[in-house]
């Protein structure tokens, strides 16, 4: 069982707590009912699975139940950063991915 | 006829029922830990942004913690901190919190949970022990100490947990899942008295 | 009846507490302390099992956790037979009974054996070339036989009687192993006050101080040492002491699961006292301090009983006070197993001879043997063993070749010298490294926060193990955050050292031979069979153990991995490690299901919901049904009444005068703030911004893909204030859902959401004498048509108690849905009842709620709802606002294949024939002559007799359903095929003039 630091709780609380909840940064347009069949079909359909770092979206779901957003490296399943929903994307991660670090 | 009936027929403004409380008459004593259910109590559930602390705390009487995984108490009245703007109130000496918020202005949202949720108390040299035999967090005094609390998990379900003293906590669940966890928590002292 | 090799004054057993048992029905004498093992040893018993292939006889290989032979059966009673229990882990109680494996009719005779003699059948891969042929003889001959033939013991077949439980626990330091390294670690982190566990797989901590008769600490003899060590231990605070705790798994983030074995060994235990403990711990740090396991000789007939490793006859002499035998030999290629040559002598036992592959060692060891009068042959082998049920002799050859000499004996003890147990730093994703001098695995790169010590760390000699142990003890308290060491390292006054040994087939089990010389003992793999999967072609050692199942196992290969790895990397002509190692993956030792599953069985395998009104119910004879966690009244039945009489009569009664059902089950969600109708017109597709408050509404929530995701009725209590319900089983994840948008996509509103479905108790009266019956009990709501017209709210009182009274209908009848506090659910219910009894109401459950909603067609999302079907297919586009510029699932709607003809769309169906009642699910078509397979066009998705209307009723999902009113369709069964006709949803009163009757 993983520790995954909330950044609202501010302490590492066990993966029980918590669930998944998709890719983070995929954003809803404010102007949905009028985007593209293709530009509808990028914001729900298509993600990017990628192996390595990933940056997705969890809930503290049984805590804090606060939304927040992590970095995972989806080879090594470690939790390289977590951060508040609503902040931007880093642009630089942490050098040693043990460390958890929040913003 | 039907409209006969539509009348409002004068009724008692106390109560003519009953409350019947969950997990009535349950008990449970080991060498370890000693389960009791705690006695009704009134339980609002509190949201507010930053800005409306100050007032909401006021009309209660007492401090809305900021801190994660801290509470407050003064009157027999508990605030614990849930959330970044959540806190869950319970009032053990029969006034009414759900009443105080409504006279506050300030933006917030006060719902009565009162009903919602069930209590017991888990106490004795084993009580963490008990409680950690289904609750995944680090209960030591250390990182969980007198007036610590949390929303967390116990076995199956979700629990709302509160130290009130080093050996002894509030175990809050909702009213359904109070057999689950009063049965759980029975079994972690079984084991803990051992 | 005495046994015959105990030693008088060896060994820690207190001779006066005796224990008897049975080993297959024959009554024996042990001593407390005793493992049946060594029980069984002192009784000359060393035939105790057969292998799993050969069947050939087998005995004690070992004295521990890495124990491949030694599988028994111990049964307490009829419900308690726990099968491959290690002899020499199971510890001794007074009655204990245990049976052999394997055989039959008997241990010493046993039918399967035949399959020693037609071994050349049953070589490496056989499974994969055998049974290729015929095909059809798989199902029918093959699989049933090898499923017989198949595993090891007899599982119990009744309900497991006993508990187990678990703990979280967390710790500064854990340390796994008490031997003399993992003790001198958990009291160097104990001393700085640092919290501390120390687990060990043994009753007793020591490690290999149990045998090491050389150890010498603080004055004292090792394993007294480490007794009062552990004293010291346990009377801290900061420090857990778990024995008989096996260390399986080592997760991320140094999560370790351990299980301890809390009652195994008792008589009759406690009630109290579960079977085992698991502990799943995060620590941390964590200090490795697993040690070294020995490892045996390979050579020919090496299985024999008898034949064991040199540590394990140390073991049962020196701490059970048992001889393995008269008259024994030793073979070895390092310098351990002159220690237990010396330790024999010493206690009266001849030791024959000690045969050394070894050209010319020298070393103290080896003096005290010479001193002690032992003949000792350097550079000879071992070539085969004689015997069968017990082995009787031992022939040597010089290695090279040369004359062979046959010497009578009755036990070898055999040491190919030790491999670190590196297996949880394994687990732990450490990579190991290989030491190519010492020819082992040891250690290399760390993946976690731990560290090794010890001998599972390639550390050789007691002083230099107590060294490392006690630093990284101390260091690992340190980075654990704790101050400095206040105590001092334990003085190692002197201790036994060796190192090296041998990998691989001994002489005279080379390539060039066909003998069976044994590297996995429990499957049956010999060093030939390790070569043949070579020679047919499988080149990485992965490939070799499957093919070979060398090391699969339930012992993992704790003793046979180096042995196979080293003759693959000879037959392969490459280095060891460019062979590699297999991995090692948990669980370490056999871990029960009992100890996984723990508390979560019977009442707690899942949470039961149960309604505050279920105590009447339940008294009342209701049948209940499960719907998810809850436990529903499914119906009311009265006395000589079946299902269905009871759910015609309850939905007959509702639709004549009015029926109670309890609707508590609904999830509920209270919107509360200044922006909660701007937060519902983006959650739900209705309009709410003029819903006037006391007013209720039916919502739809659509996903963004613009299909069905809930439905419920909403009340708006308050300008700023929603009363939201949902389905039962929407409850949470629509919580979720709504919690999910609020948080990050429209996190500008101000407005909150708190559950209450467990707030209110919910008592829907339905029928026309619904208002009759509530009306009575209600206190400051005018309940007239006008005031409080269908599709409205009030709060008040009933009883006496607040309310939220609802005027909605799930039935087509006039009908209220009463909130209470949960508390007084179960007596307003009883007062409503009391009331209704007047007028000849009925209790309903929700088999009757499914036909009177059916009746009336209105959907439950996730019957008549699949997840792909839209407000528009389900009939609802009214419910769907067509002037608003956002709501979830808005473009969703749009989406070509929504907007397309031929869409499947929910209708309703009448079977030609009224009393034949469709099956839920059943396919549909349009020509019912077409070939098959038939095109199917839909499928029923709800189907009920209704009493209401004298006839079957169903809705459908059916392409292009809405213009096919009055078309016949089929619906092919495999007793015939159904007319039926495509109808409206509505099945009575099709205007709606009950809900105001």
């Amino acid at each position: 069982m993983l520790l995954i630091r909330c950044p609202y709780c501010e302490e590492e609380r066990p993966e029980l707590e918590f669930r998944n909840a998709g890719e983070a940064h995929v954003a809803r347009s404010a102007n949905i009912a009028g985007e593209s069949d293709d530009d509808f079909e990028k914001f729900f359909f298509i993600r990017s699975n990628p192996k390595g770092i990933i940056y997705e979206r969890w809930r503290h779901i049984h805590g804090c139940a606060r939304f927040f957003n992590a970095v995972r490296d989806t080879v090594t399943d470690r939790f390289i950063m977590t951060y508040k929903a609503g902040e931007p994307k880093p642009s630089k991660l942490p050098k040693n991915s043990n460390d958890v670090v929040s913003k | 006829m039907a409209k006969a009936a539509a009348k409002t027929t004068a009724a008692a403004s106390s109560a003519t029922v009953d409350r019947r409380q969950a997990l009535a008459g349950r008990s449970v004593s080991t060498a370890g830990a000693r389960l009791e259910v705690l006695p009704p109590a009134e339980r609002i559930s509190l949201r507010a942004p930053e800005a409306s602390v100050a007032a909401l705390s006021k009309a209660l009487g007492v401090a809305l913690p900021g801190k994660p995984k801290t509470s407050a108490t003064k009157g027999g009245r508990t605030a614990l901190w849930l959330g970044p703007d959540e806190w869950l109130v319970i009032d053990e000496g029969g006034n009414d919190p759900l009443a105080d918020c409504a006279k506050v202005t300030a933006l917030h949202s006060s719902v009565g949970v009162s009903h919602r949720n069930v209590a017991i108390a888990v106490s004795g040299p084993g009580a963490a022990a008990t409680i950690n035999a289904g609750c995944p967090q680090d209960l030591s005094l250390e990182a969980f100490p007198v007036g610590a609390c949390s929303r967390t998990i116990l076995g199956k379900v979700e629990i709302v947990l509160l130290r009130t003293a080093a050996d002894a906590f509030r175990v809050e669940c909702w009213r359904s899942f109070s057999d689950y966890v009063f049965t759980f928590l029975s079994e972690g002292a079984r084991d803990a008295g051992n | 009846m005495s046994a015959a090799f105990r030693i008088p004054g060896a060994g820690r057993l207190k001779q006066a507490r005796t224990a008897s048992f049975s080993f297959d029905g024959k009554s024996y004498a042990g001593i407390e302390g005793d493992t049946l093992a060594s029980a069984l040893l002192a009784n000359g018993v060393h035939l105790v099992g057969r292998s799993f292939k050969y069947h050939r006889p087998r005995g004690f290989l070992s004295a521990g956790a890495e124990e491949p032979n030694a599988l028994v059966q111990i049964v307490r009673d009829d419900a308690r037979k726990t099968p491959n229990v290690r002899a020499t882990v199971q510890e001794l109680y007074d009655g204990l009974a245990a049976n052999s494996q394997n055989r039959w009719p008997s241990l010493s005779f046993d039918v399967g054996a035949v399959n020693d003699i037609a071994s050349p059948m049953f070589s490496a891969g056989f499974y994969y070339k055998t049974f290729m042929w015929p095909k059809a003889a798989w199902k029918s001959l093959y699989e049933p036989k090898i499923r017989a033939a198949a595993g090891l013991g007899v599982s119990p077949d009744r309900p497991d009687p006993d508990h187990y439980s678990s703990r979280y626990a967390h710790c500064d330091v854990l340390v796994l192993g008490g031997g003399a390294a993992g003790i001198a670690a958990a009291l160097a982190a104990a001393e700085t006050g640092a919290s501390v566990i120390i687990a060990d797989e043994q009753a007793d901590l020591g490690g290999s101080l149990r045998f090491e008769t050389g150890a010498r600490i603080e004055g004292k003899d090792g394993f007294a040492w480490a007794q009062a060590a552990v004293a010291s231990l346990k009377g801290m605070d900061n420090v857990r002491v778990l024995s008989r705790a096996t260390a399986f798994g080592y997760y991320a983030q140094n999560f370790v699961g351990l299980v301890e074995r809390v009652s195994d060994h008792l008589k009759s235990p406690g009630a109290d006292l579960p079977r085992e403990r698991l502990w799943q711990v995060r620590a941390r740090r964590v200090v490795l301090a697993t040690g070294s396991i020995e490892r045996h000789m390979v050579f020919a007939d090496n299985d024999r009983p008898g034949i064991m490793l040199a540590s394990a006859a140390r073991t049962y002499l020196n701490h059970h006070g048992v001889a393995v035998g008269r008259n024994v030999g030793v073979y070895t290629a390092n310098d351990s197993a002159y220690a237990a040559a010396v330790d024999l002598k010493k206690a009266g036992v001849n030791v024959a001879a000690i045969v050394d592959l070894r050209d010319n060692p020298t070393g103290p060891a080896i003096e005290e043997a010479r001193a002690l009068g032992i003949e000792i042959n350097f550079g000879r082998a071992v070539v085969r063993a004689g015997g069968k049920l017990r082995v009787s002799s031992m022939t040597v050859q010089p290695k090279n070749g040369g004359g062979e000499r046959t010497i009578p004996v009755d036990a070898i003890l055999m040491s190919a010298g030790w491999t670190p147990s590196v297996h949880l730093f394994s687990q732990s994703r450490g990579k190991v490294a290989f030491n190519d001098e010492t020819k082992r695995f040891v250690p290399g790169t760390y993946a976690q926060d731990c560290v090794s010590v010890g001998a599972c760390n390639g550390t050789d000699g007691l002083s230099a193990t107590i060294d490392e142990a006690y630093a990284a003890g101390a260091k690992a308290a340190k980075d654990a955050g704790a101050k400095a060491t206040k105590g001092a390292k334990p003085k190692v006054d002197a201790g036994e050292n060796w190192s090296r040994g041998m990998l691989g087939a001994a002489p005279g089990a080379g390539p060039d031979t066909t003998v069976k010389a044994f590297v996995d003992f429990q499957n049956d793999v010999t060093a030939k069979d390790i070569r043949q999967a070579v020679h047919e072609g499988m080149r990485s050692i992965e490939h070799v153990k499957r093919f070979t199942t060398n090391g699969m196992a339930t012992d993992q290969g704790k003793t046979s991995n180096m042995h196979g790895l080293a003759i693959a990397a000879e037959t392969l002509g490459k280095p060891i490690p460019q062979v590699g190692l297999t991995t090692f993956r948990a669980p370490y030792t056999p871990v029960t299901f009992g100890s996984i599953v723990s508390h979560a069985r019977g009442p707690l395998f899942d949470p039961t919901r149960r309604t505050a009104t279920h105590g009447w119910a339940a008294r009342q004879g209701a049948v209940f049904e499960d719907v998810g966690q809850w436990k529903r009244a499914w119906y009311f039945p009265k006395t000589g009444e079946d299902m269905h009489a009871s759910v015609n009569r309850e939905c007959a009664t509702v639709r004549k005068t009015a029926g109670l059902f309890d609707a508590s089950t609904l999830g509920k969600i209270e919107v509360v703030g200044p922006d909660a109708a701007k937060f519902m017109e983006l959650l739900y597709t209705n309009p709410w911004e003029k819903l006037e408050p006391g007013r209720c509404r039916y919502g739809i929530m659509l996903r963004e893909d613009g299909f069905i995701y809930d439905d419920g009725v909403v009340g708006r209590l308050a300008p700023d204030r929603f009363h939201v319900t949902t389905t039962t089983g929407g409850a949470a994840r629509v919580m979720n859902h709504m919690e999910d948008y609020l948080q990050t996509e429209f996190p500008h509103l101000n407005v909150w959401l708190t559950s209450i479905s467990e707030q209110w108790a919910v008592v829907a009266v339905q029928g026309p004498k619904s208002r009759e019956i509530i009306a009575p009990l209600v206190e400051g709501i005018d309940m007239s048509d006008e005031a409080m017209p269908h599709m409205s709210v009030r709060e008040g009182k009933i009883c006496g108690v607040p309310t939220r009274l609802f005027r909605m209908s799930f039935t087509g009848e006039r009908g209220f849905e009463v909130n209470v506090p949960a508390d007084y659910g179960e007596a307003v219910w009883e007062a409503l009842w009391a009331e209704g009894q007047k007028h000849g109401a009925t209790a309903y459950g929700t088999e009757a709620m499914h036909v009177l909603r059916a009746e009336k067609g209105y959907i439950i999302v996730g019957q008549d709802t699949d997840g792909t079907v839209t407000p528009n297919d389900a009939g609802l586009d009214w419910a769907v606002g067509k002037k608003k510029a956002d709501f979830v699932g808005i473009r969703g709607l749009t989406r070509p294949d929504l907007v397309a003809k031929g869409r499947k769309q929910l209708v309703g169906l009448k079977t030609k024939d009224p009393k034949v009642v469709l099956e839920e699910g059943a396919q549909i078509v349009a020509d019912p002559k077409q070939p098959v397979p038939m095109k199917m066009i839909g499928h029923v998705t709800s189907s009920y007799w209704s009493e209401n209307c004298g006839r079957s009723i169903a809705l459908a999902l059916v392409a292009g359903g809405r213009d096919r009113m009055g078309e016949t369709l089929y619906v092919p069964m495999p007793d015939g095929t159904i007319e039926v006709e495509v109808t409206g949803m509505v099945f009575i009163d099709e205007t709606g003039g009950r809900l105001n009757g």
